[in-house]
């Protein structure tokens, strides 16, 4: 692939992109607009009193007594300068909101793509090796089970085996507040309250993925070059590795992309089940506060994500399979 | 002149609060009683608890909610406080003493009180508090300092209102909950609103803010330079945030935290953690607030506007079975208008009882022959979006409806959604509750007085007009006199009984559970809201 068109190509995207990521903002400022209610009004609602002037003052103070069409104008004006806004319910610029959670984010989510992925991998391609074997029906079983599982139920499930019974991990939290650990000590206090999260929300992924490779693998190993090469004398493990599961990792590769775009936005069932400080849960509380700036600082970022990890997805289909040119 | 402004206060108030003013508050035991108990207090230890919804700021005034209210009263005070029978009791003011007119209030304030960035607190912070901050941003103060005529500071320790006419339950406005103190130094001339010293709450309370991580919690650590010598007990106290319900109640299940409160732990989880031996469940410390349910009726539609129809729909109910296995026993069933908690609560004014016989009968009295499917007339309910406990009594109450031939469809909503339909008169039947601060003028006047007829949530949404009841209402308001007051009240509530604007449902409860080596956790009628300066944990 030659550096002239990769770049081409990329600057093409790029253009794409913008304008993708603008639709997307503008589309979002309009549709959260239509839901009922109004900052102000939860507020109200959760102080239990109110007054007509106290109604007026917090909405100005939030900037909502301008007409929308301005609103939406200051909102693009702000993003251009990637001015993210201020969310005045919390006090905080949302950039700092955002970038608060999003390490507890991306490590928690992180960790349950790579568990996915590489299991996930794994596991296919044994069951794919010894299919119609007992392993095989084990690995799709296992796999159906967890696809099928509702994420919310295997995480009470891992906490009360795990944290009520064994009394081996925390329930909750992302760390031991007050306990001041640092270096090993706090990694290891880290790791220990992301397991339990991790495993659930990976265990969904793992499940797709194994179902993923393994078909993918079975329909890759039955076609002809698969068997000249066996007729070749090609040892069975390079079979595997540089034949089948080379060709066989397209699919799951998009489906990684798909996924990796959305580590971002993070999970709210499993941030809310295991209160992990994550951006899932920042943008459902935002939801529901009608905390305007901060879900659409969210969505930005996220929108921004799955298009970047679009783009590597491309490319990376390119590097694995050179007949696929980027274009 | 103090003994004859305290027979004054007495006379107004009741016995209680000449013991409250002079004796320091019996309601909070003192060094010695605990001793004398056999409890004496242990200096240390972290207090891990749980807050949820997590609070925006934590700024009382700029923000009232209740998540707000719990977690920030341990770093702000009030000048009083209120004992469990709603008397006021001392807190950043020593005593207090009211004239005989009932026209001026003057506090005598603690000495050697700072605030947590070391400047000291004065009668000036007083002032500020009261007439520039809260009346600026606290709706629900407002309107009660909006009474004041003047308010000075004669010396740094001293500060006096003269109120432009009695108001007998002024003194219950001074607690945390209601009007915060807030340092003028730091607030005075700026935009109280969006003062970047919002994010690092200054006050004189017993523990100093350190540390909020969105999301996952709020630390705060003992204030070295609290005025009560050798208080506090504990060393600091961890606000851990837990949106899932049932994460909660493993938490404390599991000991991770030693205490719950409000809606931490759902109703239906309380009986278990009842059996559990090494926690407490206490149903008390919410007199003040004594939150008050009930089904919200709009009075300005078809059928729902006729007092038979609302007395039929209350006659539907059984608010024992709500209580009982709904709540399980976490809150008591209403008796009417005003919680049995609040100052002047007629114990002789009667709801109608549970009765669909009696329902039947009103309902054909109107007319309302039942259809085919035995359905008279069909009503919205809008649920309200406030957890799982809520949802069931909507279906209860759908259930129980039906059985007298009023059919009812459930609308969802959240919190936002609710609130702006409720706010615009956009419902037909809801579920509310509020507060009623300790005094009906102060908490239950506003639900059906004619005045407050609002396009704003939680005043007289229901839109029920009765000119005898506001005439009532504002005479009770108005008069100096404690007696006068509850006739007044006692004839209102008579009233409204027999126009049933609302269908009362449940006198509230939150449980507050803790583990029992955690004491002191309830000691006043706002419970968890106290500042927790004497709050230990034993070995």
């Amino acid at each position: 692939m030659g550096a002239a068109k990769l770049l081409r190509f990329l600057a093409a995207r790029s253009v794409k992109a913008v304008i993708v990521v603008l639709a997307i903002v503008v589309f979002q400022f309009v549709l959260i607009r239509l839901a009922p209610g109004d900052p102000a009004s939860v507020i109200a609602g959760q102080s239990g009193a109110a007054d007509p002037l106290f109604m007026q003052q917090l909405r100005e103070q939030f900037g909502l007594d301008r007409p929308m069409h301005e609103q939406l104008l200051i909102y693009l004006r702000d993003m251009a300068t990637l001015d993210l806004g201020f969310s005045h319910r919390q006090q905080q610029p949302v950039a700092r909101l955002i970038l608060e959670r999003l390490p507890a984010t991306l490590l928690l989510t992180g960790t349950a793509f790579l568990l996915a992925i590489t299991g996930g991998v794994a596991l296919g391609v044994m069951a794919a090796r010894r299919v119609g074997r007992p392993a095989d029906s084990a690995i799709t079983v296992l796999a159906l089970t967890f696809y099928a599982t509702p994420i919310f139920w295997v995480g009470l499930i891992l906490v009360l085996i795990f944290s009520v019974w064994l009394e081996w991990l925390p329930s909750f939290g992302m760390f031991t507040v007050g306990a001041e650990l640092s270096g090993w000590a706090h990694a290891l206090d880290v790791g220990k309250h992301l397991i339990l999260p991790s495993l659930t929300l990976g265990l969904f992924f793992l499940a797709i993925y194994a179902r993923l490779a393994r078909a993918s693998m079975l329909e890759v190993a039955d076609q002809d070059f698969v068997r000249t090469a066996r007729a070749k004398g090609v040892p069975e493990g390079r079979i595997v590795r540089a034949h089948v599961l080379r060709n066989a990792l397209l699919p799951v590769i998009t489906f990684a992309g798909i996924q990796a775009g959305q580590l971002v936005g993070g999970s709210i069932l499993v941030e809310t089940v295991f209160a992990w400080p994550g951006i899932g849960r920042l943008a459902f509380d935002a939801l529901l506060a009608r905390d305007y700036a901060t879900l659409l600082g969210v969505f930005f970022c996220t929108a921004v994500m799955v298009v970047v990890f679009n783009l590597i997805t491309d490319l990376l289909y390119a590097v694995v399979d050179p007949r696929v040119e980027v274009a | 002149m103090m003994t004859e402004a305290r027979k004054a206060a007495t006379s107004a108030l009741g016995r209680r609060t000449l013991l409250a003013a002079s004796a320091a508050a019996p309601a909070l035991m003192t060094l010695g009683e605990a001793r004398a108990q056999g409890v004496a207090p242990r200096r240390g230890g972290v207090l891990n608890t749980i807050i949820t919804p997590e609070p925006p700021v934590l700024i009382l005034g700029v923000n009232n909610q209740g998540p707000t209210l719990i977690v920030a009263s341990k770093i702000y005070q009030g000048l009083l406080t209120v004992t469990p029978s709603l008397d006021p009791a001392p807190d950043l003011a020593k005593s207090w003493t009211r004239s005989d007119d009932g026209l001026t209030y003057t506090f005598a304030l603690q000495e050697g009180v700072k605030w947590h960035d070391g400047r000291d607190f004065t009668s000036e912070d007083v002032i500020f508090s009261i007439m520039k901050f809260h009346m600026e941003v606290n709706p629900r103060a407002r309107a009660i300092l909006q009474r004041i005529d003047k308010a000075e500071a004669p010396d740094a320790h001293t500060v006096r209102f003269t109120l432009k006419a009695p108001f007998e339950p002024f003194l219950l406005i001074f607690d945390v909950t209601a009007c915060a103190m807030v340092p003028k130094h730091i607030y005075d001339g700026t935009d109280f609103r969006n003062n970047p010293a919002n994010a690092t709450p200054i006050g004189t309370g017993p523990f100093k803010f350190a540390e909020w991580q969105r999301g996952n919690f709020i630390r705060m650590v003992r204030n070295e330079q609290y005025w009560k010598p050798n208080q506090p007990y504990l060393d600091g106290i961890t606000w851990r945030i837990v949106p899932d319900s049932q994460s909660r109640a493993l938490a404390l299940q599991t000991g991770q935290v030693q205490m719950t409160t409000s809606n931490d732990i759902e109703p239906f989880d309380v009986p278990r953690f009842q059996q559990q031996p090494n926690l407490t469940v206490a149903l008390n410390g919410w007199e003040y607030f004594s939150p008050l349910s009930w089904i919200e009726i709009n009075n300005r539609l078809d059928n729902l506007k006729d007092p038979r129809f609302r007395r039929a729909m209350a006659h539907a109910v059984d608010r024992n079975f709500i209580a009982q296995r709904l709540w399980f026993g976490v809150g008591k069933p209403a008796t009417g208008p005003i919680a049995s908690t609040t100052r002047f609560h007629d114990p002789s004014v009667q709801m109608p009882a549970f009765n669909p016989r009696e329902a039947n009968a009103i309902l054909d009295g109107m007319g309302l022959r039942p259809n085919a499917q035995g359905v008279r007339a069909s009503i919205k309910l809008m649920q309200i979006p406030y957890g799982e406990v809520w949802n069931r009594l909507s279906e209860y109450l759908r259930q129980a409806m039906r059985q007298v031939g009023i059919e009812v469809t459930l609308e969802s909503t959240d919190v936002a959604g609710w609130v702006r339909r409720l706010a615009a008169w956009e419902f037909e039947t809801t579920i509310n509750f509020v507060y009623q601060w300790g005094d009906p003028t102060l908490g239950v006047e506003r639900t059906y007085v004619t005045s407050n007829i609002q396009k704003v949530a939680f005043t007289n949404t229901a839109g029920y007009s009765n000119p005898e009841v506001d005439r009532l209402f504002e005479a009770a308001r108005n008069a100096a006199q404690a007696e006068e007051r509850r006739r007044l009240f006692s004839e209102a509530q008579k009233k409204i009984v027999e126009d049933m604007p609302l269908v009362w449902l449940m006198e509230l409860a939150f449980p507050t559970i803790h583990d029992k080596r955690l004491n002191n956790v309830i000691r006043t009628g706002t419970g968890v809201h106290a500042s927790f300066d004497d709050v230990f944990l034993s070995a």
